[in-house]
């Protein structure tokens, strides 16, 4: 009769997570490569006029950061249902919200976070002021996390269907609309000039909601998904 | 005679409008053996999902005497091992997710997988992989052993390690219920599950 303690199992699930991405570096890559890729067609599309190009900077920026975290979330939790490790996780005992978090860190310091450390260079790209691009980051670094955890529910809900990547998109992106609002909304008021405190607060609030109640979420997800 | 460790009343399951099994009772004792057999599609894999509480809708009462999960090691349909992992990394995932102490290198030996540690588990054969996922059995701390078709894809010498293995459990103290059409020596209660769904003690 033997249970781990919740540090075992949080080491031992944020080493594997880790590990698994790094072994399969197409899924760090490709969320990265959407993104740059998308942002780059804007002002070939658009028109090259610097003013034109930062007045849609932000949004630009910011739809295509959402569209890769949620690209790389479909596969998310697949690969273990296949493989029958998630079966595994959930049969464990303790609770299986302490390695289902681990997943989400791990996936998101190895797609959210590199899309926001790009984030500037592809804003300055756009001809954002210099002076903007740090808010920029910070929108992105604050927002990213939220789109994880909540892309993350409807991966988890979704990992029984084949093709369940639409039912993804449709299920995550009206939650995904606060986050792309604020976020974008931040670097628009920088740009202006206004003070940006009041709406990052905003945006670290929605984080600290979905960081907290969401894997709790994503565990009772995966349960239901592994119960059909 | 100890109390049942797991009591099974009344248990029915339907699936896509087809009754998979009704009116199911049983209860296992520490140290037995139970055998679940039946052809394919009637539903041993659907029961053993319903007996560890990862397939909830069934009718009847399945009861436990004393806590399940930190009791059990479940082996599913699916070895649960992922293939850009090598043999030691998979078995340390699952060893420290379920709590389980022992010797991974031992454990591997034990299995024939020595010289393989190291190896990714994709590179190495399907019944390999079945092996890793097997090592569980050399770790040491479980007392219910619930096991999905645990002797698909290995060979007759691994078959035989692994007959050993149960009964060395068993007489141990373990509970372990296995779906299979091979049979672990004598003394290994029955459940057919099909038409007729019979219990043989």
């Amino acid at each position: 009769m033997s249970a781990p303690t919740l540090t075992t199992v949080w080491t031992a699930s944020l080493h594997r997570e880790l590990t698994l991405i790094w072994r399969s570096p197409a899924d760090i890559v490709q969320p990265l490569f959407f993104f740059v890729v998308v942002v780059t067609l804007f002002p070939l599309a658009l028109s090259p006029k610097p003013a034109l190009l930062a007045l849609v900077a932000p949004g630009a920026v910011w739809v295509a950061a959402l569209l890769a975290v949620m690209l790389s979330l479909d596969g998310l939790f697949r690969r273990d249902q296949e493989s029958g490790a998630l079966d595994l996780l959930l049969t464990a005992p303790g609770v299986s919200v302490v390695p289902v978090t681990a997943k989400l860190l791990a996936h998101w310091l190895l797609t959210g976070l590199p899309l926001a450390l790009i984030a500037p260079l592809l804003g300055y790209m756009l001809q954002l002021p210099v002076a903007v691009l740090d808010t920029l980051m910070v929108s992105v670094l604050l927002g990213t996390p939220t789109l994880t955890v909540v892309g993350a529910i409807g991966a988890a809900l979704t990992v029984g269907l084949n093709r369940g990547g639409i039912l993804l998109a449709v299920l995550v992106l009206p939650l995904y609309v606060p986050v792309l609002v604020f976020g974008a909304g931040v670097v628009r008021t920088a740009l202006d000039g206004l003070p940006t405190g009041g709406l990052l607060a905003v945006l670290g609030a929605i984080l600290a909601l979905a960081v907290s109640l969401g894997p709790v979420a994503v565990a009772l997800g995966l349960r239901i998904s592994a119960g059909d | 005679m100890d109390a049942p460790r797991l009591t099974v009343r009344q248990l029915g399951c339907e699936r896509d409008h087809r009754m998979l099994f009704q009116h199911l009772d049983f209860s296992a004792r520490n140290g037995e053996i139970w055998q679940v057999t039946g052809a394919n599609g009637a539903g041993k894999t659907t029961l053993l999902r319903i007996l560890v509480g990862l397939h909830g809708f069934y009718d009847g009462r399945v009861e436990w005497a004393a806590p399940l999960s930190p009791a059990l090691l479940y082996l599913g349909h699916q070895p649960g091992v992922r293939e850009e992992l090598t043999a030691r990394e998979n078995l340390e995932y699952s060893r420290a997710l379920s709590g389980q102490t022992g010797d991974l290198d031992a454990a591997l030996a034990a299995v024939d997988l020595y010289g393989f540690e190291d190896v990714p588990a994709g590179r190495l054969s399907a019944g390999q992989q079945r092996r890793i996922a097997l090592a569980r059995l050399w770790l040491d701390g479980k007392a219910v052993w619930i096991l999905d078709e645990p002797f698909t894809a290995i060979d007759q010498q691994g078959v035989a390690a692994l007959d050993q293995r149960l009964r060395e459990a068993a007489a141990q103290g373990v509970l372990v219920i296995y779906t299979s059409h091979h049979r672990v020596g004598d003394g290994v209660h029955r459940l057919h599950l099909g038409q007729n769904t019979e219990v043989t003690a």
